[in-house]
């Protein structure tokens, strides 16, 4: 304790340069460690990942920037309204170890569009998919960097654009030397260094408030300042003081909260960069029991996340709420400065007003802040606040490298190998599939430097996009042996397009002047569903349609049959191939 | 019994499994979390209303338990049938 007093104390600055600038050094490490020399390798890791790797992998590439720094700012402004993207995003792993992951297995390709096209023996299938993989892959990687970039530039005081490159470079150099090898290796790190930095504050934070050092407990036990009343209660109770919903109670509806979560589990079971990492293990079991170990893993973060918003949202009514503006603390001036908290004293009297009505409301707070600064609010030491500044560039790094590798394998072998070029070596092909990979990281960048304002509303339509278009067609492909391709592809069209069109009418306002007139087309919804949720009514409309088109046209091919037979039966898996 | 028998008696149970299994499934989230929320709501468990934990913890917890069985009960599937490898 002595030296503490002599030696100054590193700062938050010092300290992010430190642990940012290892954990990087760790992932190059791993990279050069695991480059790829094959199509195989490069695809799939070359087949041979064992359950806990690929789970671990899994975990990261799932949990991305949104996971990591938005997720519990969502959540602490919803309430209980924040279980939709809970449940939903947790809930689809269930679907993918019992209906999709398996077969996939033992199919035993190496992308999304490899199964559409075999199982569906259709050229126009498989191109379906490439430009549904595509779409979606391209508009969530956009995000990705957008995060690195954030993190960068407020933890690093680089601009934005600077941060977006140096984030790209990194992600260049292991995804386009490693492929699926080197993402795979280098996610089982992030893995670490992300759940570590999540746990850490999120740990401390529920001591401090509660005394109980688990964060998943703590949120439901009594206030650890003697008043024996429980932490939900109050801050139910601070909640309706200021106007507020009761936070245990949420505003939506049901049939939306409904909806919203099933389109967000059947998305994230139709992800194309979830599913190909289970592609990259041995045998037909280990893929069950990574997608297990997968959502442990998950699972960990995302029980965690509604404890720290319900502290996070304590602590930030109790600081500022009717507190003069002239004494709030030092993190408030700091977040102030980057506009993502602001303050406008609108009747003067230097007290700031924090309520649910607009007019009188004078506090407005970014949500991503309240991962970001939940450390600096609850006064944590130096060491823990760059900390999270190191997990939220794992958990973005690592989704990114995942988006791009199902990108560039869409191009390469999808594109180049099935279809344009179909004798082209393995040697070309891998060249193909690095140079696309080069590709895709310039356009992500671009879009991380350059974001459509309409990132967050585009990210929520890939979720859509997915549970309208591959699911149905994979779960059907498996379960249903009958089904040919003119319903399969029929149904993947009138999905999508459907899923476009209500987005565009509800959420960009297209068809009705623009963006302002959304507010009012709330009441057209379809049985009250928001365009978030509509991914559920497009999926059924996908079931239908397949099914019905099915009846009416002729059954598919024997082989094809018998392709479904086989991937019905676990044993003799065999390696993934290309052929 | 031939191999196209023992296939199909194979995934007769292995739809069992699902069925069951997603039924679960479907109760902890949509049921107990979504639908049945303001009933379980009365109930309190410690400082969490039952279906508010249900919805932001209990149902997660029991999806991770859902896929382990799964794994279990697969497993011994492959194994009766001679699938397991």
């Amino acid at each position: 304790m002595m030296n503490s007093v002599l030696i100054e104390p590193i700062g938050v600055q010092m300290w992010t340069y430190i642990l940012v600038g290892l954990s990087f050094s760790l992932y190059i490490g791993i990279a050069i460690w695991s480059r790829a020399s094959s199509t195989k390798e490069f695809y799939v890791a070359g087949g041979g990942v064992s359950p806990w790797a690929n789970g671990m992998a899994t975990a990261a590439d799932w949990m991305s920037a949104a996971s990591f720094i938005s997720m519990a700012g969502i959540i602490s402004f919803a309430g209980y309204d924040g279980a939709v993207y809970l449940m939903g995003w947790t809930g689809g792993y269930v679907l993918l170890a019992l209906l999709l992951a398996p077969y996939l297995r033992k199919f035993g390709k190496f992308t999304v569009p490899d199964f559409i096209g075999d199982r569906y023996y259709s050229k126009t299938a498989r191109i379906v998919a490439v430009i549904c993989a595509l779409l979606v892959s391209f508009t969530y990687v956009a995000g990705q960097m957008r995060g690195v970039g954030i993190v960068f530039s407020r933890f690093l005081e680089v601009d934005i654009t600077t941060g977006v490159i140096i984030g790209m470079l990194i992600v260049l150099f292991y995804a386009v030397l490693g492929g699926m090898k080197g993402i795979t290796y280098t996610q089982v790190a992030q893995y670490c260094v992300l759940i570590f930095a999540f746990m850490v504050p999120a740990i401390f934070i529920s001591i401090q408030m509660t005394g109980n050092p688990i964060p998943q407990l703590g949120f439901g036990s009594e206030l650890s300042d003697g008043s024996g009343t429980y932490l939900l209660d109050k801050l139910d109770g601070l909640s309706t003081e200021l106007g507020f919903a009761e936070y245990t109670e949420g505003s939506k509806s049901l049939i939306d909260v409904f909806a919203i979560t099933l389109a967000l589990m059947v998305g994230t079971a139709g992800l194309p960069h979830v599913i190909v990492r289970f592609f990259t293990v041995k045998r037909v079991k280990d893929a069950r029991k990574s997608a297990g170990i997968a959502l442990l893993l998950i699972v960990i973060l995302y029980t965690t996340a509604p404890a720290v918003a319900v502290f996070a949202r304590t602590n930030l009514i109790e600081t500022v709420s009717n507190k003069p503006y002239n004494k709030v603390p030092e993190w408030f001036k700091k977040w102030e400065t980057t506009g993502l908290i602001t303050f406008t004293d609108k009747n003067n009297d230097g007290l700031i007003q924090y309520v649910a009505n607009k007019e009188q409301n004078e506090l407005v707070v970014d949500r991503d802040i309240m991962v970001l600064a939940n450390p600096e609010i609850a006064k944590l030491p130096n060491w823990v606040i760059a900390l999270v500044a190191a997990g939220g560039l794992a958990a973005a790094l690592s989704t990114a490298a995942g988006l791009l590798l199902v990108i560039s394998s869409s191009v390469s072998h999808d594109l180049i190998k099935k279809i344009i070029n179909p004798k082209i070596s393995d040697k070309s092909e891998l060249i193909a599939a690095r140079l696309s990979a080069v590709g895709a990281v310039c356009v992500a960048g671009y879009f991380g430097i350059n974001p459509p304002g309409f990132v967050a509303a585009v990210v929520a339509l890939a979720f859509g996009l997915a549970a309208a278009s591959f699911f149905p067609a994979i779960v059907l492909g498996i379960f249903y042996k009958k089904m040919n391709k003119e319903g399969a592809i029929a149904g993947m069209i009138v999905g999508i397009t459907a899923m476009l069109l209500y987005m565009l009418k509800f959420k960009f306002g297209i068809f009705d002047g623009g963006k302002t007139a959304v507010a009012g087309l709330k009441g057209d919804w379809w049985f009250g569903i928001s365009p978030e949720g509509f991914g559920t009514i497009a999926m059924i409309l996908n079931f239908i349609v397949s099914i019905v088109i099915m009846k009416f046209t002729k059954a598919p091919p024997k082989d094809v049959q018998e392709i479904v037979e086989n991937i019905r039966i676990p044993s003799g898996t065999g390696e993934a191939s290309s052929h | 019994m031939s191999n196209q028998q023992n296939a199909k008696a194979y995934w007769k149970e292995n739809i069992k499994y699902v069925l069951f299994l997603l039924t679960i499934w479907f109760l902890v989230s949509y049921g107990a979390g979504i639908i049945f929320k303001d009933a379980l709501n009365t109930i309190k468990i410690g400082g969490f209303k039952l279906g508010f934990w249900f919805a932001q913890q209990g149902s997660m917890y029991v999806f991770v338990i859902l896929i382990f069985v799964y794994v279990r009960l697969m497993n011994k599937l492959d194994k009766k049938y001679g699938y397991d490898e």
